[in-house]
């Protein structure tokens, strides 16, 4: 055998091309970085308008509320205000003043005190007659624009309290619109959120925990390969069509079951929930049990133990750390699923006492207001903060199923 | 004996609870796509595809709906698939395992994470209104496209992962440079998983109706979009406001149904050629 | 002057000590054999030569690797130039996923070569050293993929051919194939002896034996023997490698 010698000239790497190759491998780098920078941006964009809803004053525009000079009462809080304008609150002894009787007054009831002539063609003497009619009586509580303050108001501005985290999180009234001062309770929302994603779980966790160890262990490859893939196929459709389906099948169906007056409910966001839970369960389960490592098997087997006990004495405890990933992961998708939970829980913005009724989810209450809320109002800055809460919700969830799977990782 | 005994029946108690379980879980999926399946198939015509909604979304077809999700998709994964695999190559051929790597899959996992919602805020407040693109088709695909995002750097990375090291040592020893063996080498080889990836992340874009509520989506709007700046109907939003909120919810179920059975198709036909080319894969790659 | 020298070589993984100062030096034309128990470091070694170690994270190495004289970890060399000039064939068959005759272009068309008449000319003469030239003449088009075990291997020995190595590197090049396909891989590494400068790891003595004109013994990251093949298996100088020789541990 004889070598053909040819010499092959190494063609030098020039500049251009080292220029080019940095330039390609920096233009990698930028669009690694983008994803950072996504998830920096949201945090940014998010907590930005969300938590600007804690400078904000709970009334409606730039309404102020007026109270006699002689009234003890110096401050209301939101929560007071609806109770007082709901005729709930009809005695000022109820928020810390002295024993007389509140007196309304809202723009409606401008007619009742004064006729078209005594308030001027621009309304010049309202400021001047509302002034002396708060005066006069001691009890009256009046919410007008803050324009028509008198300059020289001998009446007072009562204080109100900014929205605070804690009424932020704990209230238990959700009226983003209510006049005149909305109140902003998100509490009702995060229960049924949670509510509905954990019964979700509990529906669907064994279910999908079972037909994981069936497909994983127990069927004939064949039906291994016929369930895999309409598993995935589940996995992929849209969750409106699954909200479509709840919503003419499992609602009317629960209504009839229960004989309740509406089948939207809890109970119809759970079982559509879970549903749309199992491909996610039944997948990671599956790779999880699947990952036991085949010798550990055998020599379970090999000592006479029955293919179940071996199931439920090596491969279930050594995929532990995985299969419960794959129940927080599930929980994770069920409290982020916005569409098919808002067209079958019947959205209604109560503390959730039974999952026979309606109730109302955050994603749901995202959905179906950010459409009908002002841009930068109070509204609107509230929903950002429900996604605030959100997305806190679902990281801590991703950060805790990353460490699990690392544990295993690592083991 | 005895103890026999009860070993091989409690096995076959658990076994046959496993085996109803999960014949229900089929029953229950099989029936939900059957359902709609047959309920909407026979609204589904040439018409119904190609006909602009008439009669309060009555009657006529969803033809604009169907070009709307096109223009997201196309829109959605030209920013997306780019920018997606450009990352998953970076992070996975460039980064050693460093704290850079560590964390961009940190965020990659947390962004894939992120409820679809939450998406749509964002989308919302970075794109409609701080970059003032309105609500727009190229809003919309932004926002869809972050949501793509992490799915197709996964998929890259995992596609890059499965290629034996021993292909990349073999085209550094023939003196290869790294930007050679990734063109040459490790990126023909894991295009067809790559490509799986996408066409399933083309499912999912096409499916999504929560990111682009506040972003893109139209109510009812019977014409063509002639720029990236104008709005669109969408299919999965049609479906949604047609069974809730539409004038006529009654009159408006057929085409409920078929919009639903259209959805389903889209996702059935993707994950059938996703299959197919894993399957060729699988083939190609066997003999060795 | 030697062809290949290392001088006390030092090589850590992070903080594993991997290499212990070996100092080693190869004639020309010459077919050396790396022997050890696994973990000894023979592979580590051998993968000095062409610094693919480099691509391996936390890696640290300490004195001189030479190749005819000159030093192939100092600043002036370039990597891909040096890659160009030491051959590399793996342990498994690792044939690209395109045809034969691509596989064989590839190295060449890296290097910016793109003549198309020498590039044939090229391939054909390196399957012929490969001793494949016969099996394949007929499927050059065809997907290396659909070779056998023993081909793919030949078709990336002549992969490595094809750039004009002078020193070519074999890490267990047989380990993966059937007796009959290793015995024509054997036959081979005596033919291209004439040519280059071989070293090759293996697990197998008798192999080693049957190719190699010196062999070392690794152990524990030290080079325990480092002699003429038929002294180190008749008549070893240390108890280790007789030990090894032997059969003893490893």
């Amino acid at each position: 055998m004889r070598l053909l010698l040819v010499l092959v000239k190494p063609l030098p790497l020039t500049v251009i091309k080292k220029i080019l190759n940095k330039t390609i491998e920096g233009v990698l780098m930028l669009s690694s970085t983008i994803t950072t920078l996504t998830v920096l941006l949201i945090v940014l964009f998010l907590f930005k308008e969300g938590v600007s809803v804690f400078k904000e004053s709970p009334l409606d525009g730039d309404n102020v509320i007026v109270l006699n000079n002689q009234n003890d009462v110096n401050h209301l809080s939101a929560a007071d205000i609806k109770k007082i304008f709901d005729q709930e609150t009809t005695n000022w002894k109820l928020v810390g003043g002295a024993n007389d009787s509140i007196l309304l007054f809202t723009f409606n009831d401008l007619s009742n005190y004064f006729s078209e002539e005594e308030l001027g063609p621009e309304f010049e003497y309202l400021p001047h007659k509302m002034d002396s009619l708060i005066e006069a009586n001691p009890g009256m509580i009046a919410v007008f624009s803050k324009k028509y303050l008198d300059k020289n108001h001998k009446s007072k501005v009562a204080t109100i309290d900014n929205i605070s985290p804690k009424t932020f999180l704990l209230g238990k009234e959700w009226f983003p619109t209510a006049n005149p001062a909305v109140q902003l309770g998100v509490l009702p929302l995060i229960l049924g959120t949670l509510y509905v994603s954990i019964v979700a779980i509990l529906i669907a966790l064994p279910i999908g925990l079972a037909t994981a160890i069936y497909i994983a262990e127990v069927a004939h490859p064949k039906i291994r390969a016929i369930y895999k893939p309409v598993i995935e196929l589940l996995a992929g459709i849209p969750s409106v069509v699954y909200g479509f389906f709840g919503l003419i099948v499992i609602v009317p169906l629960i209504q009839k079951i229960f004989d309740l007056p509406v089948g939207e409910s809890g109970l119809a966001g759970a079982i559509v929930l879970a549903i749309m839970a199992l491909p996610t369960i039944i997948t990671v389960t599956e790779d999880a049990l699947r990952n036991t490592p085949r010798a550990m098997k055998e020599a379970s087997l090999a000592l006479g133990a029955t293919q179940w006990q071996t199931i439920y004495k090596v491969v279930i405890p050594y995929s532990a750390s995985g299969i419960s990933a794959a129940a927080i992961l599930g929980i994770g998708r069920a409290i982020g699923e916005t569409m098919a939970v808002l067209m079958v829980t019947g959205n209604a913005a109560v503390m959730p006492h039974s999952l026979l009724e309606p109730l109302r989810t955050i994603p749901a209450t995202i959905a179906a207001e950010l459409g009908e809320a002002p841009a930068n109002g109070i509204h609107y800055k509230a929903l950002f903060g429900l996604g605030c809460i959100l997305f806190i919700i679902t990281m801590v969830i991703n950060i805790w199923v990353e460490t699990i799977s690392k544990r295993r990782v690592n083991r | 004996m005895q103890s026999d005994l009860k070993k091989i029946l409690s096995q076959s108690i658990a076994f046959w609870t496993f085996r109803i379980l999960s014949l229900a879980v089929m029953g229950i999926l099989f029936s939900i796509l059957g359902f709609i399946i047959v309920k909407g198939i026979g609204v589904v015509s040439w018409d119904f595809i190609t006909k602009m909604p008439e009669d309060g979304m009555t009657k006529g077809g969803i033809y604009p709906a169907i070009i709307g999700t096109l223009c997201l998709i196309a829109g959605s994964m030209l920013f997306a698939f780019p920018i997606g695999v450009m990352s998953g190559i970076y992070i996975f051929e460039y980064t050693k395992d460093s704290w850079y790597r560590r964390f961009v899959q940190l965020m990659t996992a947390n962004l894939a994470g992120v409820p679809s919602i939450v998406f749509g805020l964002f989308g919302m407040a970075l794109f409609v209104n701080k970059l003032g693109f309105g609500d727009s088709i190229l809003a919309g695909s932004l926002t869809l496209g972050l949501l793509a995002l992490p799915v197709v750097i996964r998929t890259t990375e995992e596609a890059l992962k499965a290629i034996d090291n021993s292909y990349r040592e073999a085209s550094y020893a023939l003196g290869a440079t790294k930007l050679q063996t990734i063109k040459r080498v490790t990126l023909p080889m894991a295009l067809p998983n790559i490509i799986t990836g996408l066409i399933l992340s083309i499912g999912r874009v096409s499916g999504e109706t929560a990111p682009i509520l506040f972003t893109v989506a139209a109510y009812f709007l019977p014409k063509l979009p002639t720029s990236v700046f104008d709005q669109v109907m969408a299919l999965p939003y049609h479906l949604y406001v047609i069974s809730t909120s539409g004038t006529n919810i009654a009159e408006s179920r057929g085409m409920a149904y078929g919009t639903a059975v259209i959805l389903i198709l889209i996702v059935l036909i993707l994950n059938i050629i996703a299959n197919i080319i894993r399957r060729f894969l699988t083939k190609k790659y066997k003999t060795n | 002057m030697y062809k290949i020298e290392s001088k006390n070589v030092n090589l850590h993984y992070g903080s594993f000590h991997a290499l212990k100062g070996i100092n080693m030096a190869i004639e020309k034309n010459t077919v050396t054999a790396l022997i050890g128990p696994s973990g000894c470091g023979k592979s580590t070694f051998l993968r000095l030569f062409n610094r693919m170690n480099d691509l391996i994270d936390g890696v640290k190495i300490e004195g001189e690797c030479l190749i005819d004289g000159k030093d192939i970890y100092s600043k002036s060399i370039k990597i891909d130039d040096l890659r160009k000039r030491v051959g590399m064939v793996f342990q498994k068959p690792n044939p690209f996923p395109k045809s034969v005759f691509e596989n064989v272009a590839y190295g060449l068309r890296v290097n910016g070569i793109t003549h198309k008449n020498f590039i044939e000319e090229r391939v054909e003469v390196c399957l012929k050293q490969a001793a494949l030239w016969d099996e394949v003449k007929d499927k050059l088009k065809k997907s290396a993929m659909a070779l056998s075990g023993g081909q793919q291997q030949r078709l990336c020995i002549a992969r490595a051919l094809a750039i004009e190595p002078s020193v070519l590197l074999m890490d267990e090049p047989a380990s993966a194939l059937d007796p009959i396909s290793t015995a024509k891989i054997e036959e081979l590494i005596y033919d291209l002896k004439n040519l280059y400068t071989i070293i090759i790891v293996t697990h197998n003595m008798q192999q080693a034996g049957r190719v190699s004109d010196s062999t070392a013994f690794f152990y524990l990251g030290e080079l325990v023997e480092f002699d003429s093949t038929k002294k180190i298996f008749t008549n070893p100088t240390d108890v280790r490698t007789q030990n090894y020789i032997t059969g003893r541990f490893g």
